[in-house]
This record gives structure tokens, sequence and C-alpha cells, in this order.
């Protein structure tokens, strides 16, 4: 709280929250019973959620306001082998072709199949240095929230705010409310900010943080590098939560520096001295905080169908007769009977048939290593199938320098290219109906990874144990 | 925008909870690039099974949709609105609903009705007992209303206003602009650009 005299006049001024800060600084027009205008810094886009939205911009013989604060990537719809081969599903070609048209109409710069720069949208942004602290970042696409690791304030959006953000780099929102979770203490061996996330939305549920920005806080989560943010921002809206942010600090700027679209010079460091400003205020009012306690989390794995239904790998398959809620003891009883599930097995006897490594989620190069640290020497079990997916091009040659696909390739794993893939099966990467995966991805939704399939959310680790065990499995087990 | 001022329909009780947008239409069926046709993709796995509320013919002409709480989870994909509305859906009404999923309705003119538990609860109880109940919802009076019930819901003036004039935001906010190019003028240079390609 700060007390300010002007002319005689004593005025309080209540400390902001940072996700008040970066909203407040983005606010183009402000009118009463309206919902804020606010400026939209980086709009990245991909093949499936754009077209109608370019269309709609040719109907109404409207440009790209600002095609340099727009970047275009393939990712959802794409192969991820044989990517040198025309895409085999004609239907899925014209949609990726679509794309490109759109961008060569609109001035769009966008990374197509075969560039190096290709991959996942949330992988390519920060990889190119074009996320950055106190950006407002939005996209097409849910897992937008991902950015939010860096002090953003990113989310997902539809296609018709996709067609308002091109048309005028803006969009019109209500404020949300802000939610602090508070994460102390330190993280024992094996476990990973995966598990971080999966606990707190088994904690506070797949709506718990519907109408909030959550701001993720504490001694856990300044100890994270950059990418195990990301994982833990990624997952904001599983929370229900179209954003959620974590205050840049030291670890956030030289993740940044010299990355192609970083600052430089004189502007590095007005930036610099900008992003040290971009944390919440010690008298900022949170409307929610929640606790949880780093020291006792465990590896984190899902038996459900929502990402909310989840439990410490060491536990066994909940009784639906013990949920007090009827909404919640009836979607149990659902789950069991999708997921094929008996109460009161251990997880841990759990057959995995695929594992599934990538993802926006865990499709990052420390993902890769640190899978591979365990996967080395090893190999993929009988009766399972372990893809890896790198989250873009360069993480994929990134591995590939350091020798991570002949690891992979050793233990009998499958290794291809870039792309959301099996996360959510649009493309030909898909589950058979009835076959259970362990994913590193982001949604254990009914049929997500193709009809009927059956998903247990876990972390890089917990797959790679799982795929030399063909059980769900720690690497604590090995 | 097609103007919304009120519909009157029958109900379909969705008796789901947390009814996520993949539910509502799955991936594979996200390949088109037009606005329609997205009827066919609406529940597909669950509409394989003959039991499915949506294969009921009770229940083929409804326009109201009734669904469990936390409705449209997940992907942001706005497919999810346009299946329902292809489908021939004009209103959901829920307990609770995803912000995305809500923002997209209500800006592509499908009307999502948060209404307390207990009145959902009631509403599907009362279509099951008669599926051919007519259910009035008015956006003048912010009602809905079945057999001389009637229970009112929360909905902002502006979103009111905007679906009741069929307005849509692009228009409003171009109206806007000069307000736009003012911002722009004072973003700070080091804010980063997409073009050049730098990488």
């Amino acid at each position: 709280m700060t007390v300010v005299v002007r002319r005689g006049v004593r005025k309080v001024i209540m400390g902001k929250t940072l996700a008040e800060k970066v909203w407040e600084d983005h606010v183009v027009r402000r009118t009463a019973g309206e919902p804020d205008l606010l400026y939209i810094d980086l709009h990245l886009i991909h093949e499936v959620t754009s077209p109608q939205a370019f269309d709609g911009l040719r109907l109404s013989g409207r440009k790209v306001r600002r095609p340099d604060l727009t970047l275009a990537t393939e990712d959802h719809n794409v192969p991820t082998l044989n990517i040198d081969k025309p895409i085999a599903d004609p239907v899925s070609k014209l949609q990726v072709d679509t794309l490109r048209n759109n961008c060569k109409e609109f001035g769009v710069r966008i990374h197509s199949l075969g560039d190096v720069e290709q991959g996942i949208v949330h992988v390519v942004g920060p990889q190119l240095g074009l996320t950055q602290p106190g950006m407002t970042i939005v996209c097409g696409d849910s897992h937008t929230s991902t950015h939010g690791a860096f002090g953003a304030l990113a989310f997902g959006i539809g296609t018709s705010e996709v067609e308002h953000v091109l048309a005028t780099q803006t969009l019109p929102l209500a404020k949300p409310k802000t939610m602090a979770i508070n994460v102390e203490g330190s993280l024992k061996p094996g476990v990973t900010s995966k598990d971080i996330i999966l606990a707190i939305i088994a904690k506070i549920s797949t709506g718990g943080g519907q109408g909030y920005v959550l701001e993720y806080r504490g001694s856990a989560i300044r100890a994270l590098s950059m990418e195990a943010r990301m994982t833990i921002c990624n997952m904001s809206i599983e929370a229900g939560a179209r954003a959620g942010l974590i205050a840049p600090d030291q670890t956030t700027f030289d993740y940044i520096q010299g990355r192609p679209h970083a600052p430089q010079g004189e502007e590095w460091d007005a930036a610099v001295a900008y992003w040290k400003t971009l944390k919440s205020d010690d008298d900022a009012v949170f409307d929610k905080e929640i606790y949880l306690n780093a020291d006792e989390l465990s590896p984190f794995v899902t038996w459900g169908t929502n990402p909310g239904q989840g439990i410490p790998l060491n536990d066994s398959v909940p009784n639906p007769q013990e949920f007090t809620d009827p909404e919640e003891r009836t979607a149990a009883e659902r789950a069991l009977v999708y997921m094929d599930l008996q109460a009161g097995t251990p997880m841990k006897k759990i057959k995995i048939d695929t594992v599934f490594l990538g993802s926006c989620t865990n499709g990052r190069i420390e993902d890769l290593r640190a899978a591979a640290a365990i996967i080395k020497g090893n190999k993929v079990a009988a009766n399972t199938r372990m893809m890896v997916v790198p989250g873009s091009a360069r993480v994929r040659l990134q591995a590939e320098a350091e020798g991570l696909d002949q690891i992979f390739l050793a233990a009998g794993a499958e290794w291809r290219s870039a792309g959301c893939s099996m996360c959510l099966g649009m493309n030909p990467d898909q589950l058979q109906p009835g076959e259970r995966s362990a994913s590193t991805s982001n949604r254990n939704f009914e049929g997500r990874q193709g009809k009927g399939g059956r998903t247990h959310l876990v972390s890089p680790l917990v797959a790679a144990a799982t795929a030399i065990r063909g059980t769900l499995s720690s690497p604590a087990d090995l | 925008m097609e103007k919304f001022i009120s519909h009157t329909g029958t109900g379909i009780p969705l008796r789901r909870s947390n009814v996520d947008t993949d539910q509502i239409i799955p991936a594979v069926y996200l390949k088109r690039v037009t606005r329609s046709g997205f009827e066919d993709g609406l529940f597909a796995a669950w509409r394989s099974d003959p039991d499915f509320v949506l294969n009921k013919p009770e229940y083929s002409k409804a326009t109201i949709l009734v669904a469990g709480v936390d409705f449209g989870t997940g992907s942001s994909r706005e497919h999810a609105v346009w299946a329902l509305q292809n489908y021939g859906f004009k209103v959901v009404i829920s307990s609770r609903f995803a912000d995305i999923f809500r923002g997209n309705s209500l800006k592509g003119g499908l009307l999502t009705v948060i209404l307390p538990q207990s009145e959902v609860e009631a509403l599907w109880g009362a279509i099951e007992k008669n599926p051919a109940l007519s259910i009035s919802v008015d956006l003048e009076s912010k009602t809905v209303s079945y057999e001389g019930h009637s229970v009112s819901f929360d909905l902002d003036d502006y979103t009111r206003w905007r679906l009741m004039e069929g307005l849509d935001d692009i228009g409003l906010t171009m109206r806007n602009l000069s307000d736009v190019e003012q911002f722009e003028q004072k973003r700070a240079k080091f804010k980063p650009k997409t073009l050049p390609v730098l990488s």
C-alpha cells in the first residue's frame, strides 16, 4: 500500500498483482459498462483454428493489421513421419495448404513443415525469443498459457477472436480475478514440475481456476528452469484458468538473452529494467490463495478421464463411493468404466501399450534429456511401444546433436519429427480403441488420443520408466 | 451475426459433467476450413452408442441443450460452438461453463445460460417427464421459463446488448481504431517483431 498526498488529498494506492500490471499496461480503451480493449503484442497462429478467421477477413475486405506481430507454424495436423513427402490425407493437406496460402496472401511469416523453425507454436515462440515478460500473447489454442512462464499474460482464444486480433491487434476482454498458487519447499529427486501441476489440478479440480488468472509463486517455483515453468503454466487451462503466469527473474532473463528476437544493446537494458518491475507487489491482494508443499509431492499420474482425476503413482485406483460430491462420484464411476479400471488396483500394476513423450507440455529438450538419461542402456518393454516426438524441429536437431535420438532408437523407441502428434490424435498418430497410453501430454479426455483410447498423464521421467517396465512406474522402480 | 432476443423450443437433458470440447467435437473432425458442416462430428464418440440421449427420437427436434457442470472445458476449438449450432442448438444451459467456450459461444450467437445446479436438475426432470416441454429463453428479461416456472439468469449488459443487436465485435472495435493507433505510438521499442525474419 502506498499513500500519495497530492493537493492536500491523501490517496491510498493498493499494490497490484503481476497479472493486473500486465493487464493495465495493455489497456487501449476503457469505458464503463464495456470490457477493456487490450492490445496484443504477439499473435501465434496454426492451421486448425485460423482458416475461418482469414475467410472472415476476406469477406469483409480487411487486412491483417500487424503482420509483424503475427507468426504462423504448422503443428496440429501435420505428420511426424516422412515429412519430406506430400501430406497423405487430402483433407489435412488442404488445411495446411490453406494456412500457407493465407499467410502468403496476408503477408504473415510462416514456418512450414521442413523449415528448421517449424514446431508446436508454444515451443517455437519461446525458442525464437519472441516470448518475453510483460507481453500479451494469444493463439487459437488453449495451451497458449504456456508463455505465462515468462511473466507474459498469455491465453487461448477462439477463431472469432483470432479474426478480431488479425483485424485489429486487440481483444475486448473482461478482467479476470487473480489466484495465487504458493508452492514452497523443494522437490524430491524424481519429482518434476509436471507432478506439481497435476497435484494442483487434482487439488482445485478442472473448474477451480475458472474465471481466474493463476500466479505460481514460492521457493519451489523459483527453483525451476524456464522449461519446467512452461510445463506448469501450460496446464493452467486444465485447472479451468485461461492463463497462468510466473514472475520473471534472472532465470528468465538468462533464457531469453541471445535468442534471435531478444532485445539487444540499450534495448536489452531498457527491457530488463521494465521486466524487473513485473512482480506482484508485497501488499497486492489476490482474490484467492492456495498452498502446496513441494516436499510432500511424489510422482503423480491420472487414473480418470479429466486432468483433475489424478493421484500419487504409489496409490491405488480410487473407489468412486469415497467421493462425497455426487457429481464427482458419477464422473468417477463413468471414468473407471471408460478406463477399464477396478477400484483398489495399485496404479503401478496397470499395463501400458503406448508411451508418448512429446507435446507442448513436455516436448522440450530438457524433457527429452531427462527421459533419455533413464532410457539409456535399457530396452522398451516387449509389449510396449514408445513414441518420441520433439516439440520443434530445433529440439529434434539439438537432441540429435547430443545423441539422444540414438539412445531412444537403441532402446527400441520411435524417433519422429516435430508436431502435436498423439497429444490430440488429429494426424495419423493415434491410439487404437482400447489401447492404453502413458502420455507426457496434457489431456486424458475420453478418446483424446484416438477413439476408444485410454490415457494416463505422466511426467517424462515416469514415461521413460514406464516404457522400460511396461507398467506405470517411476525411475525409483528400476 | 443473427440477433438473439428470445428462443422457444424443446430441451435435451445431457446428464454429464465435465463435457470437454474433445467430446463435443473430436479433433479428427476439425480439418474443415469452413464454418459449416460440423454437425456430423457433434458428440461423435457418444453418438455411436444407440442409447445416447441425442439418438433418442423424442429429443430429435430439441434446440436447447441442458448439460452438467463444467461444460466446454479443454481445447479452445470454436468448432465446438459451430458443431452445436450446425446441429440446430440455439441455447446451452449449465451451472458452469469453461471460460474459453463461453467466450466463443457468446461471440458466435449461441446463448450459454448459467443456472444454479438445482435448477438444471429440475429442468432435467421436467424434460425427461415431458420431452415435448416448451422452454422459453428470453434475453430481454433474462429468464428461462417453462410450465409457468420462471428462473432468471445473469448476463452482463454489454454482451446482452451485443447479442440482442446482432453486432460483431470487430465492427465495434473498428469504430475505435484511433485509440489503437494512439496506443501503438507509445509501445516500447524493445517489444519483439516477427518481421523481418531473424533466425
